[in-house]
Formats: C-alpha cells, sequence, structure tokens
C-alpha cells in the first residue's frame, strides 16, 4: 500500500486520531477491558467472613490458580472439552470437503444447474443457528420425522439419532448444514481468482478435469481453504446454540454438554462468576493453541503456494 | 499469525465487492474464453452431486414450511411432509401468543441487527480508511490488535461483558445487545481492505490541494468509493447480529426486550411440558426465516468476498 505520508499536513494526521477514535474506543470499552477483567477475577475468588450476612459478610480474596486447578481437574469440564474436539473433528473436516466439493463442481462448468445448486447450498447461511436447530430437531424427532416415518412405512428402522452415542453427530450435522453454503462461497470466490491460462496449459497436455482441480485448483486456493479451516476451528469450540436448543427435545444432552454451557451454568446459574471467568480464559487459549498450531502445521505450503 | 495476515499490495484487489471491475480481470469471461473441447461436456455425476448438495439444504426449509401448516395434533399423528390447511391459524396464533410477543421479538431485533450494523459499517469505515490512508503513532499496534480481536474466541467476552454491563446498570436494556455489536474487528479488517484497494491516495492529495476538509474528503469521496465493500460489512454484521444467541441470551431476562432467537428458544424449552407449543414454535422459525431468505437471493452477489483478501503472504 502506498502510504503517502509527505504532504500529510499536520492537520490531516490529527483527523486521523478523529476517524479511528470510535473503533479504538469500542475495542477498548467491549473487548480489551472485558478480557482483562475476566483475567483479573479468574484469579479472584469470594470468601464468607464470621456468619456471612449482611454487607461485609462476603470478600474477594485472591485465588492464585486455585480456579485454574479445579476446572482442570473437574471431570465433567474435560469431558466437555472432550466431546468438543471431537464433535471439531467431525465437523470441520466434513463441513470445508464439501464446501470445496461443491465450489469446484460450481467452477468446473460440467455441471448443469449451477446457480440454482448455488443459491440453495449458500440459503442456510441465512437461517440462524437457533432456527436451523430447531428444524433440525424435529427432523431429527421420530414423532415429526420423515425419515422415520418412510423408514416406517418400509418396515425398516431407524437408529434415533437423538440418543446418547449419536447426538454429537446430530449436532454437527446442523453445524454442516449451516456453514457448508458459507465456505463455499468464499473458496468459490477464490477459484474465480486463479488465472485460467493455468488450468489451460495443463487441459493441452492432456491433464483430466479432476487432475487439474486437485493439482491446480486447490493448490492455488489453499490460502482460503486454510482461514476458513481457522476460522470454522474457532467457531466450533464454542458452539452452545444447538446443543441448547436440542436439548428439550432429548435427554442425552446434559447442562454441560459443550464448555461454554458449563461457563453459562457457572456463571449464572451457579453464580460462581471466579470459576466461570478461569473456564472462559481456558477454552479462549485452547481456541489460540489449536488455531496458531493448526495454521503453523500449515504453513509451509501456505507460504510455497504464494510465491508467485 | 499477524504476520501472516499482514496484507500486501498484490492482494488488495482481490475483495470483489470492493472492486468488481477487477475481479474477473485475471480470467477471461466466458464468452471470450476459448472453447475447450471435451472439458466444457455437461457431467451427470458433477450434476448429481450439486442436486443432492442442494436437496439437503433445502429440505429442513421444506419441512418447516409443511409443518407450519399442521394443527399441533396433526403435527405428531401425520405423515411428515403432508402439508394441511391450518397454515393461516397457526401464523394468526403466533401472532396473538401474549398480545403479540412475537412481533415485539421480531422487531427487536430488526432493531438489533439494523441498527447495530449500521453503527458498526460506520466506526468501521472511519477507522478502515483511517488506517489505509494515513500514518499515525500506535498504527501498527492499533491494526495488530484489531487483527487480534478477528480471532478472539467470543466465549471470553461473554460473561465479563455481562458483569460490566451489569455494573453499570445496563445489563437487561437494550443497550446491553447494541453497544457490544458496534465493534467488528473483522469489519474494521475489510474496510481498511476495501480503502486501501479503492480509494486512490492522489485523489485524497488533490482534493486536499484544492483546499477541500478532511471531513469533506471522508464523506463525499471516500465513503461512496468504499460503498460496495461497506455493504459486504454491513451484511456481515447484520447476520451476525441476526444470529446472535448467547449474547441477548446472557443479557437480557425481560422477554419484551429478547430478539427472536432467545424468544424462540424459550417457546422451545415450553414445548417439554406442552407439546402444543411447538407449533408455535415451528410457525415463527417460518415467519422469522422468510424475510431472512428473501433478503439473501436479493443481496446474493455481494457475499463473494474472499476471506483471504491479502491474507497469508510472505
Amino acid at each position: 500500500m502506498t502510504t503517502a505520508t509527505t504532504s500529510l499536513t499536520r492537520r490531516s494526521n490529527r483527523f486521523a486520531y478523529v476517524l479511528i477514535a470510535p473503533a479504538a474506543l469500542c475495542f477498548a470499552l467491549f473487548l480489551a477491558i472485558p478480557i482483562l477483567y475476566a483475567i483479573f477475577i479468574s484469579f479472584r475468588r469470594e470468601i464468607v467472613v464470621g456468619l456471612g450476612l449482611g454487607e461485609g459478610g462476603r470478600t474477594e480474596i485472591w485465588a492464585g490458580l486455585g480456579n485454574y486447578t479445579a476446572v482442570l481437574s473437574d471431570p465433567e469440564f474435560l469431558a466437555s472439552a472432550g466431546r468438543v474436539l471431537l464433535y471439531g473433528c467431525v465437523l470441520v473436516p466434513v463441513m470445508l470437503g464439501l464446501a470445496l466439493l461443491f465450489a469446484l463442481l460450481l467452477d468446473s462448468r460440467r455441471a448443469r444447474v449451477r446457480s440454482f445448486a448455488r443459491i440453495a447450498i449458500f440459503l442456510p447461511y441465512a437461517v440462524p443457528a437457533v432456527i436451523s436447530s430447531v428444524l433440525w430437531g424435529f427432523l431429527y424427532l421420530p414423532g415429526t420425522s420423515p425419515f422415520h416415518h418412510i423408514a416406517d412405512a418400509l418396515g425398516g428402522g431407524l437408529p434415533d439419532v437423538l440418543s446418547p452415542s449419536l447426538v454429537l453427530l446430530a449436532i454437527a450435522n446442523i453445524g454442516i448444514w449451516g456453514g457448508t453454503g458459507f465456505n463455499m462461497v468464499v473458496l468459490y470466490t477464490s477459484l474465480k481468482s486463479v488465472p485460467s491460462e493455468l488450468y489451460e496449459a495443463a487441459t493441452l497436455d492432456g491433464c483430466t478435469e479432476i487432475q487439474i482441480a486437485t493439482r491446480i485448483k486447490v493448490p492455488m486456493i489453499l490460502p482460503s481453504l486454510i482461514m476458513t479451516a481457522v476460522f470454522s476451528i474457532i467457531a466450533t469450540l464454542q458452539v452452545f446454540a444447538e446443543p441448547m436448543l436440542l436439548r428439550p427435545l432429548t435427554n442425552s444432552i446434559s447442562t454441560t454438554w459443550s464448555p461454554l454451557m458449563r461457563i453459562y451454568r457457572d456463571a449464572f446459574i451457579q453464580n460462581d462468576i471466579y470459576i466461570a471467568s478461569a473456564g472462559s480464559v481456558l477454552v479462549a487459549l485452547a481456541t489460540f493453541v489449536i488455531s496458531f498450531g493448526f495454521l503453523r502445521l500449515v504453513r509451509g505450503q501456505a507460504f510455497a503456494q504464494e510465491e508467485r | 499469525m499477524t504476520a501472516a495476515m499482514t496484507t500486501t499490495s498484490d492482494t488488495l484487489d482481490r475483495p470483489s465487492a470492493a472492486a468488481p471491475a477487477v475481479r474477473d480481470g485475471g480470467r477471461p469471461s466466458s464468452a471470450g474464453r476459448p472453447t475447450r473441447s471435451g472439458v466444457e461436456r455437461p457431467s451427470l455425476l458433477a450434476t448429481g452431486i450439486l442436486l443432492l448438495g442442494a436437496l439437503y439444504c433445502l429440505l429442513p426449509v421444506v419441512w418447516v414450511l409443511i409443518a407450519a401448516s399442521k394443527s399441533p395434533d396433526e403435527l405428531f399423528s401425520t405423515f411428515s411432509l403432508a402439508p394441511s390447511t391450518h397454515l393461516v391459524d397457526n401464523i394468526r396464533d403466533l401472532f396473538t401468543y401474549r398480545d403479540g410477543l412475537f412481533f415485539r421479538w421480531a422487531g427487536n431485533t430488526v432493531l438489533y441487527a439494523v441498527g447495530g450494523a449500521l453503527a458498526s459499517t460506520v466506526v468501521s469505515a472511519a477507522a478502515g480508511y483511517g488506517l489505509a490512508k494515513f500514518a499515525f503513532r500506535g498504527k501498527k499496534l492499533l491494526f495488530n490488535l484489531i487483527l487480534a480481536g478477528v480471532l478472539l474466541p467470543a466465549v471470553i467476552l461473554a460473561v465479563p461483558q455481562y458483569l460490566l454491563f451489569a455494573q453499570m446498570g445496563l445489563a437487561n436494556t437494550y443497550w446491553a445487545v447494541f453497544l457490544p455489536s458496534i465493534l467488528n474487528p473483522y469489519g474494521i479488517y475489510l474496510a481498511r481492505i476495501y480503502a486501501g484497494a479503492s480509494i486512490p491516495t492522489e485523489m485524497i492529495e488533490a482534493a486536499r490541494t484544492d483546499g477541500a476538509g478532511e471531513l469533506r474528503i471522508f464523506g463525499q469521496f471516500a465513503i461512496p468509493m468504499m460503498l460496495p465493500g461497506l455493504v459486504t460489512v454491513f451484511l456481515f454484521q447484520f447476520v451476525g447480529i441476526w444470529n446472535n444467541y448467547m449474547l441477548p441470551y446472557i443479557m437480557l431476562g425481560d422477554d419484551e426486550l429478547f430478539p427472536i432467537t432467545v424468544g424462540l428458544s424459550t417457546l422451545m424449552n415450553q414445548g417439554a411440558s406442552q407439546p402444543a407449543m411447538y407449533t408455535t414454535v415451528i410457525t415463527g422459525a417460518l415467519v422469522s426465516i422468510i424475510p431472512l431468505i428473501a433478503l439473501f437471493l436479493i443481496l446474493q452477489r455481494y457475499w463473494q468476498t474472499d476471506l483471504t483478501a491479502g491474507a497469508v503472504k510472505s
């Protein structure tokens, strides 16, 4: 970017602060201060003084790492973390795999009904997670599910996807349904910016459409694929709406099914904001470690692709 | 990561919405494209896979349309995909539920989403323009902080935001949902790219030479040039707020302030004890997604955003 600072007057430099002030203020108020506050109270706890009555009945003291060890040694929390990791391992590859497949098909020009398919597959992005969870919830519920109705009519039976062993897949499917279309559009947009000369030569050399897709197109859009993966990983680790909305339909989802549900319960039902804050900080740290770890893992390839 | 996302000039022409003219620049349009014999032949398999994908994505929408036409008794007793005749009754029941509470939720959602996204777009546009076209102390730090904010998981904000708003007496008010929606680090990041790609620095300097004030340059030249990109910023934030569940769920206790998402989730919970409520939830789901789907179909060209616009460059 050419930042021609040479002719900028002092007046215009001052105007830069006017421009960024609202964003900086919002950043401080709604992001930086809350994070610092969360970190602060994650090291605090409340104790009862004397009989615990009246104004001075409770007081806050330093807890050191006490809240963190409490969270990390809680089997329920670890179980919820394990569930969500497994959920992410199902959701992210399947969703991005489908998104990439659809994007390549849209780009290949060999499929018909491309614009219909593009709009139909993108449509779920318009549906909030709360509502898609409601819709899929009823599509899962044997009493209202067309799959169960059809299977019953044919004399077969279907497993109940809301049972404890399958509910994770049921929740992952809601995420796949909601996220595939958006990621498809992102990848398709980036496929369109790949210069076609690159694969016209390959076509002349006798490469098949599939070889062009896997050897030219996918490597060219690898940076987009990596970014969609990072954003997807961050989103999946915070799953909240889907299990919350399926809960009324099944007994398979506990109040602490995902780490975020557990944090919600700690903070607002058990009123332990200290433990809840420690949990939040831990989930945020885990998210950073996983998304940065993923970036490190794929970075070499991404850089190699971008050097043109 | 921060370094990996730093923008460089040759990737700046990528955000297609901001620079539609550049978008297809690298590739001839289909009309001018040389026909490659054998490659353009339609493939049954490719068409079939796309149609299966479309079917999977449309099924829940078709189902809700049918289910909303059933009376509460029929919902659990008739074949799932057999339509009935009670759609109008169900919509009337939904709209009269607790003196039109659903209307309030719909109105609240529009207020949160339109108000929040507008405020967010203005703030992002100003910051993006400032970051792209001015030199000032702390610029690099601010931009890196904003990039970190893009990757920040919302989980860490939920509890402390509530506690801080509660201490200011703002929890359980419209402000509790509106104010945090103004900040959108990804919107600022996009706005910076759009400003860098669409506003020529020479034009700003020419306007300055002509004696135009900075505010006038921003309002009359910069904003119109960034506008297609800003529509994308607006839409991202609009959908983000419309879809948000956790923030209003935590912040609000008074059901008169709920957006649709939180409202429907409370109805869903009531359904566990009164199954008749499920019909209201289903009808509410249908009524809320119809305007969203219509909006999407109208505005779909603005969604062609490359997430890596200016990303990952050594």
